[in-house]
């Protein structure tokens, strides 16, 4: 049947058409929903796992028993999971193992832009790249044949345009497999000097047969163009933009295989051709790969390595005709991403910014602390560095706490890699605080639950993390709990946890505003007659607040009555309309 | 290339809907036998940052993004959102908007001002701007949230698929016990 389909839902069939039974990811922007889909199939068993290396290994594990599995991240989960990922490069698999991961060119949901087509280089693992939803469903399941008649881990890499693109794609049924009979292998599996020496040539005489492999593999594609002038090596979305601008004007070299590039396709294909132009994103990587060859290529001079391509940047670079829109001659103010009404994170950056600490920042919705008005984040990196960025941010102070800097962590990032900081700060003696934002889910993602939540990716109950026993577990005596909605509360454990000669950990704990279950207060109540227009109440960057003719006004259909503002206000002109 | 190829944009504010109108069109662009792409951001830009999908249909589609200078329609769920992405517009191409006015948190902090007088800004630079108030006419449906289905009725006009072509898609695509609301709205919208 013909349907349109996201082009991670379309992973995610591909997955089942394929007979995978097994998936572990943590999510990610733009990866998260091939997993959410996949745990849609009965015939799938699909969990959160709480980081990507995690879920790496244990796709692994489950590849050894015999079952096709699958584990998803985006491209900076990825860096999570490459220590697992150069060795299971080592010892191939049992059953069939994709590893998909998604790239975000142009950094729609991410901190960096790194392109993810090195690690399978680095790794020496075979990657696919679909450029449509269609694609992306076969090539799950190409990346299945391929793991097993090759032994090997297979990347499926996909990019936030074809991961967020809905497409047409058809489907079909399912094949079931078998369970590969998993049989004691030691100088395969155990990866100690003496096995991994013998494994090591094995790895690259792998690679010689993939590259053998890609020479002739429908998925490259050569599509013969009405000239020779100019032959174009693309891959992934690129190749859409180049179509979508050069229709069948221009030879095509089509790279649905991005590692290991064939060399004799590469030579057979320049060849044919009186220039060869590479149209890719973010880094030259077939374009190197040509280079190295002897082959002269335009590509990286003409494409910037920064940021995501489109047709008009495609024609631009091909110095082919495109329009150019006139915009409406007026300033338009930007609309940046903000903390939604009622968040529950706003109470405590208020209180964090008004105490004007040095903040050591991570990965999440509490990001968006760091922006106008409340300007809360000194650093943000990656999952869990605010918690070893504190320890190093103390130790260099001569192991004590400035009285002035902590370090914000949400619940899920907490699990995915704050545990082991907490352990440093713990066992090498810094006076560090670190607050946990315990919102109980995953929250910029699109609320997956975590170990936190009690609930597992299907919703079922499942063991929930005691936090505070945790933290203590790990040897932080001093934990205490806040309501971020009570900024009086917070002020006051926040100076007295910065006072103490010893780690700390406050856990501000309260639900996202935005969980089904969450009710909502009636909105709150402004006295005109009261307001002073002090904009004390605007500090907190709440877009259900708003300044009309020198009086605070509050958008009823936003506010959740979470009464932070009313705390603000001196005038007592902001009123809770309930108690 | 893909001369044939119609392009939609939806922009609008994170949380006001828009994802529920790409669904509706792509539906309905499906059953007609064109080939669709749709295309959305999912993630950080829906914490009320700016939003926009991209809706394109045709013979052969190739990108799944619309370019500026590429877009026959856009369809905005809010006014400024609908001069932010005027670069986009085709030469001849069609604004429908919205012309509810939601303050971005610059404006509300006082760094911004929201411009005055968008629509006739507009329209004065040569844009074709078509300004309904979808907001007033999504609540006389019965609903505030269903200003998508009123822009879509709007859209509708704009197009010659019959009505039973258009209900259909909306009973694929919103839940059973709004249904009746949101056929209002759609027709309030088409009839404005």
């Amino acid at each position: 049947m013909k349907q349109l389909m996201l082009g991670n839902e379309a992973v995610a069939r591909g997955l089942f058409e394929a007979g995978c039974s097994f998936v572990s990811s943590y999510p990610g922007t733009p990866s998260t929903e091939i997993t959410e889909c996949a745990a849609q199939y009965a015939e799938i068993y699909a969990e959160w796992a709480p980081n990507e290396k995690v879920a790496m290994e244990t796709a692994f594990g489950a590849a050894l028993a015999g079952k096709r599995s699958f584990c998803g991240m985006k491209h900076v989960g990825l860096n999570v999971a490459a220590d697992p990922l150069f060795t299971i490069s080592y010892t191939g698999v049992n059953a069939g193992m994709v590893i998909g991961v998604a790239d975000d060119p142009g950094m729609h949901s991410s901190q960096n832009e790194q392109d993810s087509r090195h690690y399978a280089k680095a790794a020496k693992l075979p990657m696919l790249e679909p450029s449509n939803s269609k694609e992306a469903l076969e090539f799950a399941k190409i990346a299945y044949d391929i793991s097993e008649e090759f032994d090997t881990p297979v990347f499926l890499k996909m990019c936030t345009r074809v991961a967020h693109s809905q497409s047409i794609v058809e489907t079909s049924n399912r094949v079931e497999r078998s369970q590969v009979e998993y049989v004691k292998n030691p100088s395969k599996y155990i990866m100690m000097p003496g096995f991994a020496k013998k494994r090591h040539p094995i790895v690259e005489e792998r690679m010689t047969k993939l590259a053998e492999f890609a020479s002739t593999s429908l998925l490259n594609r050569w599509e013969k163009g009405n000239d020779n002038k100019v032959g174009i090596i693309t891959v992934g979305t690129c190749y859409q933009y180049v179509k979508e601008v050069c229709g069948n004007d221009v030879s095509i070299l089509k790279l649905g295989m991005v590692w290991p590039i064939s060399e004799k396709m590469i030579k057979e294909f320049a060849a044919s051709v009186e220039k060869v132009i590479v149209v890719e994103e973010l880094d030259g990587f077939i374009e190197e790969f040509c280079n190295a060859l002897g082959i002269k290529t335009e590509g990286k001079s003409l494409f910037s390595n920064i940021d995501e391509l489109s047709q008009n940047k495609v024609a631009k670079g091909l110095g082919i005709e495109y329009t150019e829109g006139n915009a409406v001659d007026a300033v338009i103010p930007n609309r940046p991403p903000v903390m939604c009404a009622g968040c529950p994170h706003r109470g405590l950056y208020y209180v964090l910014s008004k105490l004007k600490l040095n903040v050591i920042g991570d990965i999440g919705c509490y990001t968006l602390g760091a922006v106008a008005p409340l300007n809360a984040v000194d650093s943000v990196i990656c999952m869990g560095a605010s918690v070893s960025g504190v320890h190093g941010f103390n130790k260099a102070n001569y192991g004590k706490t400035d009285g002035k800097t902590v370090a914000v962590i949400g619940d899920s990032t907490f699990m995915h890699s704050g545990i082991t900081g907490l352990v440093n700060i713990s066992y090498n003696d810094s006076n560090s605080t670190v607050i946990i934002l315990d919102n109980s889910i995953t929250g910029m993602t699109g609320h997956q639950h975590n170990p936190t939540t009690g609930f597992n990716l299907k919703g079922d109950p499942a063991a929930k993390v005691d936090i505070e026993a945790l933290c203590r577990a790990i040897g932080i005596n001093s934990v205490r709990v806040v309501d971020p909605y009570n900024i009086a509360e917070c002020e006051t454990v926040i100076k007295e946890e910065l006072a103490k000669e010893e780690p700390s950990v406050i856990i501000s704990r309260r639900p996202c505003a935005l969980l089904k279950y969450v009710k909502h207060k009636s909105p709150v109540m402004v006295s005109a007659d009261k307001c002073k227009n002090c904009k004390m109440c605007m500090k907190i960057g709440c877009p259900a607040i708003s300044m009309v003719d020198g009086k605070a006004v509050i958008d009823a259909t936003l506010c959740t009555g979470c009464g932070v503002c009313t705390q603000l206000c001196k005038f007592e002109a902001m009123q809770e309309a309930e108690k | 290339m893909s001369n044939n190829t119609k392009n939609i944009m939806i922009v609008g504010v994170g949380g006001q809907g828009s994802l529920l109108a790409s669904k509706l069109l792509g539906r309905l662009l499906l059953t007609k036998g064109y080939d669709v792409k749709v295309s959305e951001v999912h993630g950080m830009s829906q914490r009320g940052g700016s939003v926009v999908t991209y809706v394109r249909f045709g013979d052969a589609v190739y990108s799944p993004v619309i370019d500026e200078g590429e877009a026959d329609f856009i369809v905005s769920f809010e006014l400024l959102e609908a001069a932010r992405w005027t670069r986009f517009l085709k030469q001849d191409g069609k604004i429908i908007t919205n012309t509810q006015q939601i303050n971005p948190m610059p404006v509300v902090t006082g760094a911004a001002e929201y411009p005055a007088q968008l629509v006739e800004k507009m329209k004065n630079d040569g844009f074709n701007v078509d300004a309904i108030d979808a907001l007033e006419l999504a609540e006389n449906a019965g609903s505030s949230k269903a200003v998508n289905l009123v822009l879509m009725g709007r859209l509708s006009k704009y197009f010659d698929f019959t009505e039973t072509e258009w209900m259909t898609a909306i009973e694929d695509s919103v839940p059973q016990k709004f249904l009746e609301m949101n056929k209002k709205a759609f027709a309030l919208g088409a009839n404005a």
